[in-house]
């Protein structure tokens, strides 16, 4: 047999991906189309920065021009929430493994902010540190057994995975297990990460994480891993073939995914002073997470941040306005607010806007993709 | 010693609870299987040791009674199995046929259970007798939440349908609640309540008893149903290929819907058999709803056999995870049960 068409195709492991990255291979025009200008392509991929600009001048801007403490409560849950979601979408709306088991790097992190000051008397910075590295690993550990699996194997892995560390926080008498750390109050400032007379602070501070968790999940998105993730996404076989080790792609995602969630889990405990397992390990958590991305749109920037900026406001204010009753009528209307939105929306509000007014430049994306895969085959 | 026990110098209910007296504790210990729960703890076993002087020798003694033990600890936890598929089986063929994860499930099971409860409390229908009902309610609704909901959302890209059925159990859920409160209720004088069956060192709960025969026999019956009967082979077929189906004629939006109340079924039978042991509650449902996703995919989606033998493995695991290493790790063990297995195969024990 003739092995060489085999040697020429392993040769440049990286080497398409890379080209396409700067707009070469559109002018190259493979299937034989009219060339195109790298222009545009520059003008589209610098749009999100300058949009990431104007809402967090705008939600910089909103807490004091609305000085009342609900709306703040409301503006921090929807950065923190909606951070979540991106760095879910890494993992999910790129690499496509959807995963229900974020809670649990999300309570890794509010645990170790948490233990790192009320056991060793240690700044929750320090901590936030520390739980970020060890979400990380966790996450990197766990993938090995669970990144074998697909599909919906794969969405009921993470959901176990999660729910066994639940389990082990829960008997766990070093964080005090079921009955959660309150955690001590402390001289207000920064140092601490403990505000009392204001939510300002805290508004600033989640707005600033939320500023630079998009910046990282933009920067994965453009770069060479967000190309192979989306390779998988597409055909994990396709990708493999075309030398993209799918295992290790997933890896990095699920690990850049989990530190960002540990931190945000952090600043969570940080905010709410108060953690048992069953807050933050909570399915419900996992849950949300995805819920708001796949209500706002799965795999791009801004689905969300729409998707929490629709779904906090209206989870927290029916909680507020209808909560007190304890007869659980904000989550009977939340709910069914959810069920109307999947049945009527299901393509996100994203999809929504994009088959309505971009569909033209949304054409041109998916087919720059389309004729980048027939390209590098 | 319990009462009605015949054999106290190796009763095992006697030695369990003396190794581990915090048991009565946690709540769901309240209604589980007699040995791995604290039931008897606080009703009927106010003695925990046999008498003294009718004891063997110790070397007897400790090998009938570990024997005695693991018999107890491994029925329990078939019992349960048993009752675990059921539940996944109606998951399973939902998911299955339609690709739809029913995040609803559970609380269709608490549906269920709170139908026998007001059967029971209102009417005065045991059931043991009023589960033809609550198959039916559940049926019904599970039929409705086909037509008006998941039928919008089940050819939709992404994960629509989950966040739909999400939606709906949240409401489910927080129905309950609101109509009923939060309260925990119990049916305590059911026909099958506090009887018990003895047979050598095992004591096996009557209301346990009835819900595994009650569970195996459903399951049986859902899979003659789709093997066998019309009905059922149009499922196959929707299943197969939805698209083909249509060619050969298959109404499958009236497939989709009938599939979907049978999986309401399937729990509205086990919510009527668990309501005579287990709390009534507006989160009953979400325990068991987590164990059916695991179990499912255990067994292979669409899989009625293979649901029914990971619901036997995830139970025993349970009983003996639980009995072994504490009744904070049970549900840890089945988890880990899960990871392990799917690491030597992939796509669930029995999947295709």
């Amino acid at each position: 047999m003739n092995e060489s068409p085999w040697k020429d195709r392993k040769e440049p492991a990286g080497e398409p991906t890379r080209r396409l990255t700067h707009g070469a291979l559109e002018r190259t025009g493979s299937d034989g189309q009219a060339l195109r200008p790298a222009q545009p392509v520059r003008r589209r991929a610098r749009a999100p920065e300058l949009w990431l600009l104007a809402v967090s001048a705008v939600v910089a801007v909103l807490p004091l021009a609305v000085n009342n403490v609900n709306f703040h409560h409301v503006l921090i849950m929807f950065l923190i929430f909606a951070s979540l979601g991106e760095a879910w979408n890494i993992i999910t709306g790129l690499a496509g493994q959807t995963s229900f088991g974020h809670a649990a790097f999300f309570g890794i992190g509010a645990y170790a902010a948490a233990v790192a000051y009320f056991r060793h008397g240690i700044s929750p910075w320090i901590g936030m540190a520390a739980g970020a590295v060890i979400a990380t690993a966790v996450s990197a550990v766990v993938s090995y057994p669970v990144f074998r699996l697909k599909g919906h194997y794969f969405a009921i892995a993470t959901l176990a995975v999660a729910e066994i560390i639940f389990q082990l926080f829960v008997s766990w008498s070093y964080v005090e297990g079921a009955t959660g750390i309150s955690i001590p109050v402390a001289a207000e400032g920064l140092a601490t990460f403990q505000f009392h007379t204001s939510k300002l602070p805290y508004c600033y501070i989640t707005l600033a994480a939320f500023v630079g968790t998009v910046l990282v999940f933009r920067r994965v998105e453009e770069s060479r891993l967000g190309y192979y993730l989306r390779a998988i996404k597409g055909s994990e076989e396709a990708a493999m073939a075309m030398g993209i080790n799918p295992a290790r792609y997933k890896l990095y995602a699920m690990m850049i995914s989990a530190f960002i969630t540990s931190i945000f889990g952090s600043i969570y405990a940080q905010y709410i002073l108060y953690i048992d397992p069953f807050m933050v390990f909570a399915l419900a958590i996992s849950m949300k997470i995805v819920l708001l991305t796949v209500l706002g749109g799965l795999g791009s920037v801004w689905g969300p941040v729409l998707g929490a900026a629709i779904l906090i406001p209206l989870s927290e204010y029916t909680r507020i306005l209808l909560g007190g009753t304890g007869k659980g009528i904000d989550l009977i209307v939340f709910g069914a607010l959810i069920v109307v939105v999947a049945c009527f929306q299901p393509q996100g509000i994203v999809g929504l806007m994009r088959s309505h007014g971009r569909r033209r430049a949304e054409r041109g994306v998916s087919g720059d993709a389309r004729r980048d895969a027939t390209a590098v085959a | 010693m319990h009462e009605g026990c015949q054999n106290p110098a190796t009763c095992p209910m006697g030695r369990v609870l003396s190794r581990r007296p915090g048991w009565g504790a946690v709540p769901e210990c309240n209604t589980g299987n007699p040995a791995t729960t604290g039931k008897g703890t606080k009703t009927n076993v106010p003695s925990l040791r046999g008498d003294p002087r009718r004891r063997r020798s110790p070397l007897v003694h400790v090998a009938v009674g570990a024997v005695g033990v693991v018999l107890q600890v491994l029925t329990s936890g078939l019992m349960m199995g048993f009752v675990y598929a059921l539940v996944a089986v109606g998951l399973s063929i939902i998911w299955g046929v339609m690709d739809v994860i029913n995040f609803a499930h559970g609380e269709f099971l608490m549906v269920s259970m709170y139908s026998a409860f007001w059967l029971y409390t209102l009417l005065r229908l045991d059931p043991l007798f009023s589960w033809p009902i609550e198959m039916a309610i559940v049926f019904a609704l599970g039929y409705l939440t086909y037509k008006v909901i998941i039928r919008r959302v089940v050819d939709a890209p992404g994960l629509a349908a989950l966040l739909a059925t999400f939606g709906l159990s949240l409401v489910l859920r927080n129905l309950a609640q609101f109509l009923w409160t939060p309260n925990y209720r119990f049916l305590n004088e059911t026909l099958v309540t506090d009887k018990r069956l003895i047979l050598g060192p095992v004591v096996l709960g009557m209301p346990q008893i009835v819900a595994a025969i009650g569970s195996v026999v459903m399951t049986i019956l859902v899979f003659y149903f789709v093997q066998r009967t019309r009905m059922g082979r149009a499922i196959q077929a929707t299943s197969l290929d939805k698209d083909a189906a249509k060619l050969m004629g298959i109404d499958t939006e009236k497939v989709y819907a009938f599939t979907f109340g049978l999986g309401g079924a399937c729990v509205g039978v086990a919510g009527a058999l668990l309501s005579s042991f287990f709390p009534v509650h507006p989160e009953s449902g979400a325990l068991y709803s987590l164990l059916a996703f695991v179990i499912v995919a255990l067994g292979g989606f669409g899989n009625i056999k293979g649901a029914l033998q990971a619901g036997v493995i995830i139970g025993v695991a349970e009983a003996l995870g639980g009995f072994y290493l504490g009744t904070q790790f049970k549900y840890a063990v089945v988890f880990l049960i899960y990871l392990l297995v799917m690491q030597v195969r992939p796509s669930g024990l029995f999947g295709w």
